[in-house]
C-alpha cells in the first residue's frame, strides 16, 4: 500500500510540478500568471487520445503533434490574452483575459471532444507492472524538463536572454534583446511543457476537459509555495503536494483529501504570502 | 470683515447648486424603476418557460448584486462564487427537508442558509486581505471545486449524486408566478441595498481600495474590516440566491452547480462595468436571456460568455456602464484655470489645531547597505510650513513614508505631541489627523472628482455599514455632510466646477489639487505633501503657495517635500536640507540660502 501511495503520489506530483513550471516559464517572460497553464495540461491528454487512439497516429508522431498543439496554444495565449494587456500590468487585466481564453478552450473541448472522461491509449505495449508506465512516464517527463531547462538557462545564449528578461525586463530591452520574440518563444516553450505534462499523465488523469481547472489549481499550489519563477522550489513543492494528496486520499478518502490540500494551501499562503522561499515586497509609494 | 461675508456666501451658494446635479438625481433611479415596472408586468406578456427564465434572472441577480460589491467595487477577483450558491442551495434544502435535524419552515431555512453563507463568504474572502489578484482568484476557484466535491461525497446529508429536493415555499409563493414575485421582490431589495452602499462612503472606500489602495490607507480606510463586512453581506445574499435556486430547480444535484455558473456571475459584472449597479444588472439579464433566443446557443453559452469577457477586457474595459455614461463624453472646457480660494480654507479647517509638534527623533532606516535615513531630527510645528529639500535619493520621500507608516524606522521614533506613533499602522495616521499627498497622484479614475474628494472624509462618517445598506437617517446625514465639506474643499482648491467630472479626464496639475482637497477633508492637524508642485506651471505654483500658506495659517503643520527652491524659500518657516539621509543643514530660508555647503551641493551657484 505504501508503495502505491508513493508511486502515484510521486507521479501526480510530477504532473503538478510540470504545470507549475509551465506557470513559471510564462511568468518569467511576462510577469503574468496565465489560467491557460492547466488548460495546456488538459489538452495534452485530450489531443493525445484524439490523435493516437481515435485517429490512429503512430505514438511518436502523435506525441510531436500534441507538443506542437501545446506550443500553438502557448503562442495564442501570448498574442491574444497577454500582449494586449501588458501595457497596463497594474490593472491585472491579464487575470481576466487568460481566464477567458482558458474557458473558451475548455468549453470548446467539452463540446467538440466529450463531456465524459475518455481513456488515454497505452503508449508502449508493455505488460502492466507495479512500476507501470503510467507512473514512470510523468516522472521521466518531469526529469527531462527540469534538466533540459537547467541546461537551457545555464549553457545557451537564448537561455541567458530568457534569464535577462526575467530579471529585469527594461534593462534587457535597453540592451537590445528582442523582448517580444523571447516572450513568444517562452510561451511556446511553456505550451510544450504543459502539453507534455498532460500527455505523460494521460493514463492517470484520462482525457477529460474538466482536468483543466483541477490542474490550474493544483499546478498553482507549487508555484505559490515554491516561490514564483522558482522551478526547483516548484518541483519540490509539487512532489510534496502529490504525496500529501495521495496520503490524505488513502487516510481520509478522496473528497476530504482535496479539502485537506486546500486548507494547507490557504494556511501556508496566509502565513507566507510570497511562498516558502519568499521574495521581497515591492515599494508601493 | 462684513464686506467679505457677502461674496463668500454667494460663492458657496454657487458651490451648492453645482453639487446638486451629481449623484442621486432622478435620472439615476429611472432605469431601475423602468426595469422594476417591466419585471412586475412581465407575467402579462410571457408565460411558462419564459417565467422560469425571468425567475432565474432574478435569482442570479440576488447573488450578482452582492458579488458586485466584491468584484465590481472592491476589485477582488472572486471567480468561484458559485460555491456560495451551492452552499446556500444545499443548506436551505437540507434544513427544509430535515435531513440532519427536525425540518424547518422554508423561510427559516433560507435565513439560516444566509447565515451559513455569510460565514463562508467571510472564509472564502479572508485570503483577499493578504493575497493579491491571481492568488485570490485561484483560492476561490479551488474553493468552488471543493464544495462540489464535498456535496458529492457527503451522501448522508446532501444525497450525494442523487441529490435532495429543493424547498417549497408555501402560498402565496407556491405557484410559478407567486414564486417569481417572491424572487423579484428579493432582487429589488438587493438592488436597493447595494445601490445604497454604492452611493455611500463605504462604496467609495471600496473603489479606493481597488484603484488607489495607498490613498485609501492614507484616508484612514481599514481594508480588513471593510472587506470582511462586504464578504459577509455578499456571502449571505449568495446563499439566499442558492435557496431560491434550489426551489426553482425543485431538485438539486451537484451537477446543477457547474463552474459555468460562476463564470456567468463574474462576467455579468465585468460586462456591466465596474463601480456600477445598473451595468451588472443589465449584464445579468443579458447573459441569462441571451442563450434562450437561439436554441443551438445553449450548449455554447459559456464559450460565448468567455469570448465576450475577452472582448470586453481588450476593447471596452469600462463595460456597459461606461457606454451608457453620456455625461462624461461631453468635452471639457479647455484652457481652464485652477483658482484656489484660500479664504475658504479657514472655514474648512475649523477643528482645533494640534497643541504639540510632530517630531522625528533620531530616525534611522537602512535598506541593505544603503542608509536611507541616518539619524534625522525634525520638528513640524502647528501653523508652520516645514520644507524638506535635498537631491534625489537623499531620503525625503522615505522620511515621509516612515511618518505615514509605510516603513518601520529601525532606530528612533516619530512622535506626535510627545507620544510615539505606532510603526506600520498606516490607516491609523488619518485618525491621528495626519494627512498626506503622493508624488504620483493616487486617484480613483472612474469616480467623479467630488467622490474622490469625499473619500478623504470617510472616517468622519458616523453611520454603520448596515445603516447605509438600509438607507437610514444617519447615512443621509453623513452623505450630506461629506458632500458639503467636499464641495467646500474643492472650492478652496479651486476645482468646484469640475466636481461631477470623471477624475481620469483631468489634467495632471488638477489631480495634484484634488489630492490636496482630499487631504483637507480629514481636517488634518498635520499635512505631508510629496512634491505638490511637480508638473505645475509657474502660475499654478504661485497659487499653490497661497493655498499652502492659508492652510498653515489655519493652524495646520505642513511638511513640504519639494524640488522647487522658489516655492520652498517663499513659504517655508523652516527648512531642513537632506543629503544621503543625513541632515545637511536646517534653519530659516534666509539661513539656508546662504549656507555654503547647501549652495554647493544642491542649489548650485
Amino acid at each position: 500500500m505504501i508503495e502505491s501511495i508513493i508511486l502515484s503520489g510521486t507521479a501526480m506530483g510530477c504532473i503538478y510540478a510540470l504545470i507549475a513550471v509551465t506557470y513559471n516559464v510564462m511568468f518569467s517572460a511576462s510577469r503574468v500568471f496565465s489560467f491557460t497553464a492547466g488548460t495546456l495540461g488538459m489538452l495534452g491528454g485530450v489531443l493525445g487520445a484524439l490523435f493516437i487512439a481515435r485517429m490512429g497516429m503512430p505514438v511518436a508522431l502523435g506525441f510531436i503533434v500534441v507538443l506542437a498543439g501545446g506550443a500553438a496554444l502557448g503562442l495564442v495565449t501570448e498574442i491574444v490574452a497577454v500582449r494586449p494587456v501588458l501595457k497596463s500590468l497594474d490593472q491585472h487585466l491579464y487575470v481576466l483575459s487568460t481566464l477567458a481564453l482558458a474557458l473558451m478552450v475548455q468549453q470548446f473541448t467539452a463540446i467538440e471532444w466529450s463531456t465524459e472522461p475518455q481513456p488515454f491509449p497505452r503508449l508502449f505495449g508493455l505488460a502492466r507492472v507495479d512500476f507501470d508506465q503510467q507512473f514512470w512516464l510523468p516522472m521521466l517527463a518531469c526529469a527531462v524538463v527540469i534538466v533540459g531547462l537547467e541546461l537551457l538557462y545555464r549553457h545557451t545564449l537564448i537561455g541567458h536572454a530568457f534569464l535577462a528578461i526575467a530579471e529585469d525586463n527594461y534593462a534587457a530591452r535597453a540592451l537590445g534583446l528582442p523582448e517580444r520574440g523571447l516572450r513568444m518563444t517562452s510561451y511556446a516553450l511553456a505550451g510544450v511543457i504543459g502539453a507534455l505534462a498532460g500527455f505523460a499523465g494521460g493514463e492517470m488523469m484520462l482525457a477529460f476537459f474538466a482536468n483543466a481547472p483541477l490542474l490550474t489549481f493544483y499546478g498553482f499550489v507549487p508555484v505559490s509555495l515554491g516561490g514564483m519563477g522558482n522551478n526547483r522550489g516548484a518541483v519540490v513543492a509539487g512532489l510534496l503536494l502529490g504525496l500529501f494528496q495521495q496520503t490524505a486520499n488513502f487516510l481520509v478518502g478522496g473528497i476530504f483529501a482535496s479539502v485537506a490540500v486546500f486548507a494547507v494551501f490557504i494556511i501556508v499562503l496566509l502565513a507566507r504570502p510570497d511562498g516558502l522561499v519568499g521574495a521581497a515586497q515591492q515599494r508601493r509609494v | 470683515m462684513d464686506t467679505q461675508a457677502t461674496p463668500e456666501a454667494t460663492e458657496l451658494r454657487a458651490v451648492r447648486t453645482t453639487g446638486q446635479g451629481t449623484p442621486g438625481a432622478l435620472g439615476a433611479v429611472l432605469p431601475f424603476l423602468v426595469l422594476l415596472a417591466v419585471g412586475v408586468a412581465f407575467p402579462l406578456f410571457g408565460g411558462g418557460y419564459w417565467g422560469v427564465i425571468a425567475t432565474r434572472a432574478c435569482v442570479y441577480w440576488v447573488l450578482v448584486s452582492g458579488l458586485n460589491l466584491v468584484v465590481g467595487f472592491a476589485g477582488q477577483i472572486a471567480i468561484g462564487w458559485v460555491a456560495l450558491l451551492t452552499l446556500g442551495a444545499y443548506a436551505t434544502s437540507v434544513l427544509a427537508a430535515g435531513n440532519v435535524m427536525p425540518a424547518l419552515p422554508p423561510y427559516l431555512a433560507l435565513v439560516c442558509a444566509a447565515l451559513v453563507g455569510a460565514v463562508f463568504g467571510l472564509i472564502v474572502g479572508l485570503p483577499a486581505l493578504r493575497l493579491r489578484t491571481f492568488y485570490f482568484a485561484i483560492t476561490t476557484l479551488g474553493f468552488a471545486t471543493i464544495v462540489t466535491q464535498v456535496a458529492l461525497a457527503w451522501q448522508s446529508v446532501t444525497g450525494g449524486g442523487i441529490g435532495v429536493p429543493g424547498p417549497v415555499f408555501p402560498e402565496p409563493f407556491a405557484s410559478q408566478w407567486g414564486f417569481y414575485y417572491f424572487c423579484l421582490g428579493l432582487a429589488a431589495v438587493c438592488t436597493w441595498m447595494t445601490a445604497n452602499i454604492a452611493a455611500s462612503r463605504f462604496g467609495r472606500a471600496l473603489t479606493a481600495i481597488r484603484d488607489a489602495e495607498v490613498a485609501a490607507e492614507a484616508s484612514g480606510i481599514a481594508k480588513p474590516a471593510l472587506l470582511a463586512i462586504v464578504f459577509l453581506f455578499s456571502g449571505a445574499v449568495a446563499a439566499v440566491a442558492g435557496g431560491l435556486f434550489a426551489a426553482l430547480q425543485s431538485y438539486i444535484t451537484p451537477d446543477a452547480f457547474t463552474f459555468d455558473l460562476s463564470v456567468l456571475f463574474f462576467i455579468a459584472i465585468l460586462i456591466g462595468g465596474r463601480s456600477s449597479v445598473l451595468g451588472p444588472l443589465l449584464g445579468t439579464i443579458l447573459l441569462t436571456v441571451l442563450p434562450e433566443f437561439a436554441a443551438p446557443l445553449v450548449a455554447w453559452s459559456t464559450f460565448l460568455y468567455a469570448a465576450l469577457l475577452l472582448v470586453i477586457v481588450l476593447a471596452i474595459p469600462g463595460g456597459i456602464a461606461e457606454l451608457l455614461d453620456f455625461r462624461n463624453r461631453r468635452p471639457l472646457e479647455s484652457g481652464r484655470a485652477i483658482v484656489p480660494q484660500p479664504r475658504l480654507v479657514a472655514r474648512l479647517l475649523d477643528a482645533a489645531p494640534a497643541t504639540g509638534a510632530l517630531t522625528l527623533d533620531q530616525l534611522g532606516l537602512s535598506f541593505g547597505g544603503v542608509r536611507a535615513i541616518d539619524g534625522l531630527d525634525l520638528e513640524i510645528r502647528p501653523g508652520q510650513v516645514h520644507g524638506l529639500i535635498g537631491p534625489n535619493g537623499s531620503g525625503k520621500t522615505t522620511t515621509l513614508n516612515v511618518i505615514s507608516g509605510y516603513y518601520a524606522p529601525q532606530r528612533g521614533a516619530v512622535r506626535l505631541e510627545g507620544a510615539a506613533l505606532p510603526p506600520l499602522a498606516r490607516h491609523l495616521r488619518a485618525h491621528m489627523r495626519i494627512a498626506r499627498t503622493f508624488q504620483t497622484p493616487r486617484i480613483v479614475g472612474s469616480a467623479s472628482v467630488l467622490q474622490n474628494v469625499m473619500i478623504g472624509g470617510t472616517i468622519h462618517g458616523h453611520g454603520t455599514f448596515v445603516e447605509s445598506l438600509l438607507s437610514l437617517p444617519r447615512h443621509w446625514r453623513d452623505e450630506a455632510m461629506l458632500r458639503e465639506t467636499a464641495m467646500l474643499a474643492l472650492a478652496a482648491v479651486g476645482l468646484e466646477r469640475l466636481a461631477p467630472v470623471r477624475a481620469d479626464r483631468l489634467q495632471h496639475a488638477e489631480l495634484r489639487f484634488i489630492e490636496i482637497a482630499r487631504a483637507l477633508m480629514l481636517r488634518p492637524a498635520f499635512l505631508l505633501l510629496d512634491e505638490p508642485a511637480a508638473g505645475l506651471s509657474a502660475e499654478e505654483i504661485v497659487r499653490l503657495s497661497t493655498l499652502l500658506l492659508a492652510i498653515a495659517r489655519a493652524g495646520v503643520g505642513v511638511l513640504l517635500v519639494e524640488h522647487h527652491p522658489d516655492l520652498i524659500f517663499d513659504i517655508c518657516h523652516h527648512v531642513t536640507v537632506l543629503n544621503l539621509g543625513r541632515k545637511l543643514a536646517a534653519g530659516t530660508p534666509a539661513e539656508i540660502r546662504s549656507h555654503r555647503e547647501v549652495v554647493n551641493a544642491y542649489l548650485g551657484g
